[in-house]
């Protein structure tokens, strides 16, 4: 992760990995921008033409008022309107696990962006498998931080199932990394060896295969 | 031609004594026999619009902002007029010096619509061919004429391409006409509260508007500028109005059920409530101000007003791929609902344009997009600092 170790910009550490993947001046579409840091440093080091969905009123202010071009609204509502081929590139950091259909979701995407890049927190990490193991109950880490009766994330994901999943549905893996995050995910690094156990997030990009 | 607009826009917006004064200022074009043709087919000369200008037009003439105004708006939409004016124009709170539509930084330009009764041509206008007012005679306009009307307007002050249109309401009508009609002038557009086309339920209002005007015996078929008027039918068009720019909620916390200078009810029919009080004064200033007749020529030309219609929306069209928009809505606004800025959002998106979109949490209905609203001002403010970077190259 050199490129994204260079330029260093304060943002959360799997971001970073997928900013060093986009290409210079490639139109982008973020979906859940947040405050729009991801936007902004792509607009900023990439001269890349970004969109962002996001839900909340006062982050899509912050975006605008940062001069982002972001619309208020549900990702999967929002993307349906696109036309073919809309955008080079589609991201879906950290929201994957929140989506009923993520299969429906995924096929969409592809249709208005040549590749998706997703990320989500990995649901096999060893302390996750641990805190199963000996306690007994779901596990609650830095990356899952909710009980069960209040968790956003109805899909359990891991690394190795994601992958079967995607050859289940005929979508191609173009590109994949595995980290390990530190302080508030904000810091990390790319894990090469017996990545289900020792991943916090997986991230990939995808693209229809031909 | 251009001597003219260049005397035109060296002048305004001076700051005296700290308060900025502008100028009221008038064009006049299609003088017969080159009348301009209107929608409805039929012609139309001479036509003068009133028109204020505020900050400098830069020297690539390329900071331009044209502010269209709503229903009953005029051009004087910011600063004062003279210098012991009570009241700043309508729009005050958003157009000035280091304000989101900063004037030290862009040329902004507001203009009457036609058809209205603020400065420009409309049906209380003298007919030059007859001596006395249009009245019913005047011609039916659309949104569309009045952008036409517009276009001259920015012609004759050699602007070729616009900054930003912003407006709201049937001022945002204006901003999606100069949209289709007109895209290679446009860079980027602000409809605020506003619809592609009007609904059912506005129309409604606007006939019940209308009919309250036409059923006042002094309307007298439209030819009533030698009497007093539809003064009462008038009032009554605009009491309706102002309930349908409220909202329930903004009743409730406005109003409630609380009376109006007394302790309890009245067993009569002088008005007890404070809303009856509210809409009855809103109703008297609006006669003093207004023309009856711009009232059936305006709303029904918002009536008129369909972008859908055809084949297929107007907003299609490959030129807007090139414009960038932003749009917004309030949450209680039940005139323009969200809905209707979503489908305005959903047709963009397919055409490729840039689009931003912001439902603003606002209790007060549509009258939320003219009041004092920090996340409004966040919005444009950030809007137009992004276009002015990427079009006006520093």
């Amino acid at each position: 992760m050199n490129a994204a170790d260079e330029q260093a910009p304060r943002m959360r550490f799997d971001l970073q990995v997928i900013a060093s993947w986009i290409e210079p001046g490639s139109r982008v579409l973020d979906l859940g921008c947040g405050n729009g840091d991801l936007l902004l440093y792509l607009k900023e080091h990439k001269q890349v033409r970004g969109t962002g969905i996001e839900l909340a009123e006062d982050k899509v202010i912050r975006c605008i008022e940062r001069g982002l071009t972001v619309l208020q609204g549900d990702f999967r509502q929002e993307v349906r309107d696109y036309p073919e081929g809309r955008f080079d590139v589609v991201i879906l950091s950290q929201t994957l696990q929140q989506v009923l259909d993520p299969r429906e979701l995924l096929i969409e995407l592809l249709r208005i962006g040549g590749r998706v890049i997703v990320s989500f927190p990995n649901f096999s990490h060893w302390l996750a498998r641990l805190q199963l193991l000996f306690t007994g109950q779901a596990p609650v880490t830095n990356q899952l931080p909710y009980e069960w009766y209040n968790s956003p994330n109805v899909r359990v994901i891991t690394i190795k199932d994601f992958k079967r999943f995607l050859r289940t549905i005929g979508v191609r893996l173009v590109r994949e990394v595995a980290i390990n995050t530190h302080h508030h995910d904000l810091e990390g690094n790319v894990i090469h060896r017996f990545t289900n156990l020792r991943a916090t997030y997986g991230i990939m990009m995808l693209e229809k295969a031909s | 031609m251009k001597r003219d607009s260049e005397e035109a826009v060296a002048d305004c917006g001076t700051k005296r004594s700290g308060i900025l004064l502008v100028e009221r200022k008038y064009f006049t074009f299609a003088e017969p026999p080159h009348e301009m043709v209107l929608d409805s087919g039929a012609r139309l000369g001479p036509i003068t619009l009133a028109y204020e200008t505020l900050g400098e037009l830069n020297e690539d003439r390329s900071n331009a902002i044209l502010v269209l105004h709503a229903f009953s708006g005029d051009s004087h939409v910011a600063g004062y007029l003279r210098e012991n004016d009570e009241r700043p124009g309508w729009w005050d709170n958003m157009v000035g010096p280091g304000k989101p539509v900063d004037t030290d930084r862009y040329f902004v330009i507001c203009s009457n619509i036609l058809g209205s009764c603020m400065g420009s041509t409309g049906p209380s206008s003298i007919n030059p061919r007859t001596g006395r007012p249009y009245g019913l005679s005047f011609p039916m306009v659309t949104i569309r004429d009045m952008v036409r009307a517009q276009k001259h307007l920015i012609d004759h002050l050699g602007i070729s391409r616009i900054m930003c249109l912003i407006g709201g309401s049937v001022g945002g009508m204006q901003v999606l006409r100069w949209c289709t009609d007109y895209p290679e002038m446009v860079v980027s557009a602000i409809p605020l509260a506003t619809t592609t086309r009007h609904s059912a339920q506005a129309i409604a209002f606007n006939e019940v508007a209308r009919q309250a005007i036409m059923a006042d015996p002094d309307w007298k078929g439209g030819d009533y500028y030698d009497g007093p008027g539809p003064r009462h039918g008038l009032a009554v068009a605009r009491m309706i109005g102002h309930v349908t720019y409220l909202s329930d909620e903004a009743m409730r916390e406005k109003f409630g059920r609380r009376l109006q200078s007394r302790r309890s009810l009245s067993y009569d029919f002088g008005g007890d409530f404070q809303v009856e009080s509210y809409l009855r004064h809103q109703g008297e200033k609006f006669v003093d101000r207004f023309d009856a007749n711009s009232v059936l020529y305006i709303t029904k030309a918002a009536d008129y007003f369909d972008l859908e219609a055809g084949n297929g929306s107007s907003l299609i069209n490959e030129a807007l791929a090139r414009v960038s928009f932003l749009v917004i809505s309030f949450t209680s606004d039940w005139l323009y609902p969200t809905y209707q800025a979503r489908n305005l959002v959903s047709v963009l998106k397919k055409n490729g344009s840039d689009v931003s979109f912001c439902e603003i949490e606002a209790p007060w209905g549509h009258d939320a997009f003219l009041l004092p609203n920090p996340h409004l001002d966040d919005l444009i403010s950030g809007f137009l600092d992004r276009i002015y970077n990427e079009h006006c190259g520093q």
